[in-house]
């Protein structure tokens, strides 16, 4: 069992690396993710000085996106933008995959009443606006940086629920499982041997779809203003300081938009990658 | 059909209170009110102003007093915008959103509709990869990245489109907002229409049409149009949220006078009222929308009809 359940994932890393467009993605988010984390290492530039005698300087081979209206190196504070995006992407969604699992599985698990209930709740959640609903809980309780995470994981589980819910009824309905019952196995082996490694690549795909759409839920935040603290920035609030100075000087609106556009890109290329890896029905 | 629209309907009540409660508790439970940032008042002045408003009841009053209100369509006054009530500055601002969204969400259903037909019934060529690449691109742009560059290239550089504000009836002022708000749907519709159209197009009933002869345009039109726009209804729901929200950014970088530019300032004001109407607006349009595409959805697929 263990032999076989290694060698589906490992079936579909390999069908995921022979597509060329998702080996350039891979390269791209790693080189990414690298220069995200050592560029602020490695540059001279703080990401939150002013240097006062630099500032709205455009692109050159000393800073090579430029300054922003303080003077700050726009590299440094793109990469740290990025840091941010993407440690919010991953503990947010994270949070959601958590909740959604466990909220959809009980449901599918259980059924009957439980069931209806729990999918009468997420569809009453569905029609709740929550994007204003969390920017007034993001402006009523101050800005802090684990709210954002909070809000946007409670609020960005509800596809999961479903998803994960369907696919445990349709488990529950398999031949195996009523093997697997008749022979008198444990709920809990039951869980871990047949639920579980079905469920899995659902839900991993769902989870690497869900990082894109997260990180741009708290772009978006911290493009009205409601996310990260200045001075410290995400992908968003660069945007938004772009925006305001683009006029004279877009190097500052483009620089962390491009970067935006291609992390996300990267992300939902790679999901739907992985949707086609993990579909044993495709050939 | 009347029974179907009568219980979602019903169930649309408890969707629209809870939104009404959940607003109504974040906003009184968090620190801080309308009347007390700002200027030192006498005492007598702030205990006026608060009695004026019913902000000295207990919470439950003033959450009844909210309840028995809004039941006669009455949102209250703006407690940010003096002599404004609620009720005016969305009958002011909502008629701008409706005038994007509407545009936004009419082009981004034509096009993306075309697109997609257009990549499935080419599949494999360029015809069909080149669209679907953009198509990626275009959900990987968010609006608040469109919006400005779309300011930037078309109405600084170029100069042809204003880059801002709004002239009632003008179809200059409304082009790029709407089409920032429309890109991203675009490309969504682009894709579930592809997807779906290759789904269709395989079914053995569009075999059997063209084996009959019909010719290919009979067949797309008569026989596998209506199929393949089920996925796309069903997204409508969501697109519409998505578009609401959509607004706030594009009424922030375009200065339009619609209704989502006073949902930030109105929350950190804490102007309870407006913050409650628009947040309650929002919802109902929400589930008037879902109610609306279930109805498509039934008119659409005959399965579901008889099932309902």
């Amino acid at each position: 069992m263990n032999a076989t359940r290694q060698g589906l994932w490992r079936e579909a890393v390999r069908r995921l690396l022979e597509v060329r467009s998702q080996r350039w993605t891979l390269y791209v988010l790693a080189t990414l993710l690298g220069a995200a984390l050592l560029v602020p290492l490695a540059s001279p530039h703080g990401y939150a000085t002013p240097e006062w005698t630099r500032i709205l300087r455009p692109p050159s081979p000393s800073a090579p996106f430029g300054t922003d209206g303080l003077g700050r190196d726009l590299l440094v504070r793109t990469m740290w933008g990025c840091r941010v995006s993407l440690l919010v992407g991953l503990v947010a969604s994270l949070m959601s995959v958590c909740i959604g699992v466990a909220w959809g599985a009980t449901a599918g698990l259980l059924g009957g009443r439980w069931d209806a209930l729990m999918m009468r709740t997420v569809d009453v959640l569905y029609s709740v606006p929550f994007i204003p609903l969390v920017i007034v809980l993001t402006v009523v309780f101050g800005r802090h940086f684990l709210l954002v995470f909070a809000a946007i994981g409670a609020v960005s589980w509800l596809d999961i629920a479903r998803i994960v819910r369907g696919q445990a009824l349709a488990i529950g309905q398999r031949e195996y499982i009523e093997a697997a019952r008749a022979l008198g196995l444990p709920p809990g082996r039951m869980l871990w041997r047949h639920y579980v490694p079905n469920l899995a690549g659902i839900v991993v795909v769902y989870a690497t779809l869900t990082v894109p759409s997260v990180i741009l839920f708290e772009a978006l935040l911290s493009f009205l203003g409601l996310g990260v603290q200045a001075p410290l920035a995400s992908l968003g609030s660069l945007v938004a300081d772009g925006a305001a100075e683009m006029q004279a000087h877009p190097h500052v609106l483009v620089f962390p938009a491009a970067l935006l556009a291609l992390l996300i890109l990267c992300l939902n290329h790679l999901g739907d990658g992985l949707r086609d890896a993990l579909d044993p029905r495709q050939p | 059909m009347g029974r179907f629209l009568l219980r979602r309907l019903l169930t649309a009540i408890p969707t629209l209170l809870l939104i009404a409660t959940l607003a109504f508790l974040i906003l009184h439970l968090a620190p801080g009110g309308p009347f007390d940032s700002g200027h030192v008042l006498l005492p007598q002045i702030q205990h006026a102003i608060e009695a004026r408003y019913h902000l000295d009841e207990p919470l439950w009053r003033q959450y009844l007093r909210y309840l028995a209100d809004l039941a006669h369509g009455d949102l209250g006054p703006s407690y940010v915008y003096r002599g404004t009530s609620v009720n005016d500055i969305i009958a002011r601002g909502l008629p701008v959103d409706l005038a994007v969204g509407g545009t936004a969400m009419l082009a981004a259903l034509l096009a993306g509709s075309a697109i997609g037909l257009w990549a499935a019934l080419n599949r494999g060529s360029w015809r069909d990869r080149v669209p679907m690449t953009l198509a990626v691109l275009g959900i990987s742009l968010p609006t608040f990245v469109t919006a400005p560059l779309l300011v930037l290239v078309f109405a600084l550089q170029l100069h042809w489109l204003p880059a801002g504000d709004w002239v009632a009836g003008s179809w200059r002022h409304l082009l790029l907002p709407a089409l920032a708000l429309a890109l991203p749907y675009t490309a969504f519709v682009a894709r579930l229409v592809r997807a779906s159209a290759l789904d269709t197009l395989a079914s053995p009933w569009i075999r059997a049409a063209r084996a009959r002869g019909l010719g290919t345009w009979r067949v797309l039109l008569h026989h596998a149009l209506r199929p393949t726009m089920l996925p796309v209804v069903s997204f409508l729901g969501p697109a519409l949220a998505g578009v609401l929200t959509g607004s706030i950014v594009v009424e922030h970088v375009f200065g339009l006078p619609g209704i989502g530019r006073y949902f930030v300032g109105a929350a950190l004001n804490r102007d309870y009222t407006l913050v409650m109407g628009l947040t309650l607006l929002y919802g109902t349009l929400v589930v008037l929308f879902n109610l609306l595409v279930d109805l498509c959805y039934a008119w659409l697929d005959p399965r579901v009809r008889v099932a309902a």
